[in-house]
């Protein structure tokens, strides 16, 4: 149960803590996310240069077959180092969408370029008041000769002003809110008909609302068949961003405890007082617990297991709340400072914010935990 | 959730469910078994396990174990946990057999290990003293030498199923004037000598499991001690580190909780609001469980690769006594007004109970549970070692 990395994982993990450490530490972070793009053209080919962006695909589409372990490992780190760089967006989300219901074409045509570093991806499901239900879709899209056009709008999309493509949901038939009748599209970013207006995340990142009128796409897979490829796209991606967590909780509890052991108060470190101490050790129990849960998912994610869906709603649901407590502490205990945008405290539990609300935050989560297990 | 498991030890696992299955007493199976079986009656899956050679999976094979590897030993725990068998007494078996072995003399191994394991003997644990909950080293019980005995008197108490107990291995002072800690020796005490009295304690929810035992000039003679004296205290620590291991207590938690949700389903109308609040909170408490046991099975994985675990049964203690007291006092919520009717102890059929028979013992398991986090070291104490040992505060 406990993942003895084999020695290529072990491998991975360094060089990903190498590269970071020496290139992405809190400072060269902060004018990343200062800089006018908001993300590093330079940092993603070096992630590309090191094969993160080739790790999760399989071999045969040119990756390195790592799956969804890599992905973990990789995440984890990310979010030790709050990177901003679409890397769930473009490889595990649409790299993945595309690895599994892509043609030939569309597979040789977009996964080399992404593993190269040369193209960045998102996905676009999310629409105003459609809150967390991948099925809640108004956009259309009607044949129009080989391609596809769609009209609609997506909202909060990270990751869509870096962008080169997008895969898009689009209802083909039905009525809002059907699971059937959705289906997914590749659009260019650049595309006739396409409005973007960009904003600020609250981690940092850059995100924006969409406007479709009548933009060309091609299919994604099958038509009618999108809501159940997005429902595994989302357990992959909550074993990333759950990974992604869980470095940030591992950060944000050694920057506190080591803070709690150098800051004085009534002339004693604060570390010495009780109610901080099982504070701490409360937000340790947290990590351990949450990093337990991270591997178990992404076990069961890589060994394709039965009932992943309800076991990745509970990974959200509880790594989300842990996330929240440990985030919520460490800005607690760091007093003043914790509140400072100086500080990284602040910036962690950003990430975590960001992270609980993608995907769906642990509320909704916790109820499509026990409707599963009702249903079982 | 599983271990991985070699072929061997999933053939291991698949014998020790069968033997469950076909050897655990059927009168064994009462609403509550922690209160509702006689001393006989508690331990007869005891000497069943003793005839297979399963009843002390922690000791070595010399003394009498059946020397299993680390993962057997758990997924031994897990299958008996699993399938709700009472656990040996672990007084006997866990606390003071390897504290026995560990640091007694040859002929205590051979006059104690035996009935040990047989159950013969049934042990109860003379730790606690009025006055001394949480801070053991303030143990006044005393022992004075007088020739080839020591005369003992003092009171200790929360002494649990010292009703049924042959002996029981207390803590005494035999240095006053030494610091707190090195003056204490760890003594075995026969329950049957002159000048010991047991008297209960029933606790809130009825049940007569602790007491009272005072010692007024007993003899207990110098062959009873263990090791040192005034080593004591190094023993006790020893003993109470094997107190606190397999505290997570997965299986009863899972059982519970299934438990838990057919009362729900019972009790409460699906377009009830209660009833969606109810689900969240049962979710919670699930995963809680999945995310112990999954700690749980990392950390067994890492001690079979020869990684010390460190405290970490102090965690499985913390979380495995919250979880186990939520799922209690939400048991206890789902059934109801019936929530307000309590067994009369001792029990007997004879007693009338209001409601379904799945809920007459609510009310005593969410009574009872609050001492999870108190014995065993309190949770409090358990935050303090892992302040200490894993975060160095």
């Amino acid at each position: 149960m406990d993942i003895q990395f084999t020695e290529e994982q072990e491998l991975l993990r360094s060089s990903v803590q190498r590269l970071l450490r020496d290139q992405y530490d809190f400072e060269a972070r902060r004018k990343i996310v200062a800089d006018e793009q908001g993300f590093s053209r330079r940092q993603w080919e070096a992630f590309a240069e090191l094969g993160l962006l080739a790790a999760p695909f399989a071999e045969d589409a040119g990756g390195l077959g790592g799956g969804p372990l890599s992905t973990m490992i990789i995440a984890h780190e990310f979010g030790r180092h709050l990177v901003v760089e679409p890397f769930v967006e473009t490889v595990v989300l649409a790299g993945g969408l595309i690895e599994r219901l892509g043609d030939a074409a569309q597979k040789q045509g977009f996964i080399p370029d992404i593993i190269e570093g040369k193209k960045i991806w998102t996905l676009a499901w999310t629409e105003k008041g459609g809150r967390f239900d991948l099925a809640d879709v108004t956009t259309t899209a009607r044949r129009e000769g080989e391609d596809y056009v769609l009209s609609g709008g997506k909202t909060a999309v990270i990751a869509a002003p870096w962008a080169d493509y997008l895969v898009v949901s689009a209802r083909t038939s039905g009525s809002r809110k059907d699971h059937g009748g959705v289906s997914l599209f590749v659009v260019d970013r650049r595309a006739t008909g396409i409005d973007l207006r960009s904003f600020k995340t609250i981690d940092g990142r850059r995100a924006a609302e969409i406007n479709l009128r009548n933009v060309r796409g091609q299919l994604l897979g099958k038509e009618g068949e999108g809501v159940a490829a997005l429902e595994a796209c989302r357990d992959r991606a909550i074993g990333a961003l759950c990974a992604e967590a869980v470095g940030a909780m591992a950060e944000l509890n050694s920057a506190t405890l080591e803070y709690s052991k150098t800051r004085k108060q009534f002339g004693a470190t604060i570390g010495s007082f009780q109610v901080l101490q099982h504070r701490m050790v409360d937000m340790f129990i947290a990590h351990q617990e949450a990093l337990s849960l991270m591997q178990h998912l992404n076990l069961s994610i890589s060994d394709g297991e039965a009932g992943l869906s309800r076991l990745a709603s509970g990974a959200k649901t509880k790594i989300g709340y842990a996330a929240k407590f440990v985030a919520e502490q460490a800005v607690q205990l760091h007093g003043g400072m914790g509140m400072t945008d100086e500080l990284n405290v602040g910036h962690y539990f950003k990430r975590i914010s960001s992270i609980n609300i993608q995907f769906g935050d642990p509320a909704f989560h916790v109820l499509r935990y026990a409707r599963f297990g009702a249903a079982a | 959730m599983e271990l991985a498991l070699s072929p061997e030890d999933a053939a291991f696992r698949d014998e020790v469910r069968s033997f469950i299955a076909e050897n655990y007493p059927t009168e064994m199976r009462v609403p509550n078994p922690e209160t509702d079986l006689t001393k006989e009656q508690s331990l007869l899956w005891h000497r069943i396990l003793h005839k297979k050679g399963w009843i002390a999976p922690l000791w070595p094979k010399e003394y009498g174990g059946p020397g299993w590897s680390i993962t057997r030993r758990f997924v031994f725990e897990q299958e008996t946990s699993r399938a709700g068998t009472l656990p040996p007494l672990a007084f006997s078996v866990t606390m003071v057999g390897p504290v026995i072995y560990t640091f007694g003399n040859e002929a205590q191994k051979k006059k104690f290990l035996p009935r040990i394991l047989s159950g013969e003997d049934w042990w109860c644990q003379g730790y606690s003293e009025p006055g001394s909950g949480s801070d053991l080293a303030t143990v006044r019980t005393k022992a004075v030498r007088d020739g080839d005995h020591y005369i003992v008197n003092g009171h200790k108490t929360w002494t649990t199923l010292a009703q049924h107990a042959d002996w029981i291995f207390c803590l005494v002072r035999t240095d006053p004037n030494a610091k707190p800690q090195s003056g204490i020796s760890f003594l075995l005490i026969d329950m049957k000598s002159p000048g010991v009295t047991v008297r209960p304690i029933i606790t809130i929810d009825g049940s007569h499991e602790v007491n009272d035992v005072f010692l007024e000039n007993v003899r207990v003679p110098v062959e009873n001690l263990i090791g040192e004296e005034n080593k004591g205290w190094t023993y006790a620590k020893f003993l109470l580190g094997n107190e606190r291991t397999s505290m997570a207590g997965i299986g009863r938690s899972t059982r519970y909780i299934n438990k838990l949700k057919q009362i729900v389903e019972a009790e409460i109308p699906p377009d009830d609001p209660t009833h969606l609040d109810f689900q969240r909170e049962i979710a919670l408490v699930e995963l809680d469980v999945l995310a112990l046991e999954a700690t749980e099975l990392r950390v067994v994985a890492q001690m079979a690769r020869g990684i010390d675990p460190g405290p970490a049964a102090s965690l499985f203690k913390i979380r495995g006594t919250e979880i186990f007291q939520k799922i209690t006092e939400l048991t206890h919520r789902a059934i109801g007004n019936h929530g307000l009717a309590l067994r009369e102890q001792p029990t007997s059929a004879n007693h009338f109970m209001p409601g379904p028979e799945y809920g007459h013992t609510a009310s005593e398991k969410y009574l009872n549970s609050r001492k999870l986090s108190i014995y065993g070291g309190s949770n409090e104490i358990q935050r303090n070692i892992i302040a200490k040992a894993v975060l160095g505060l």
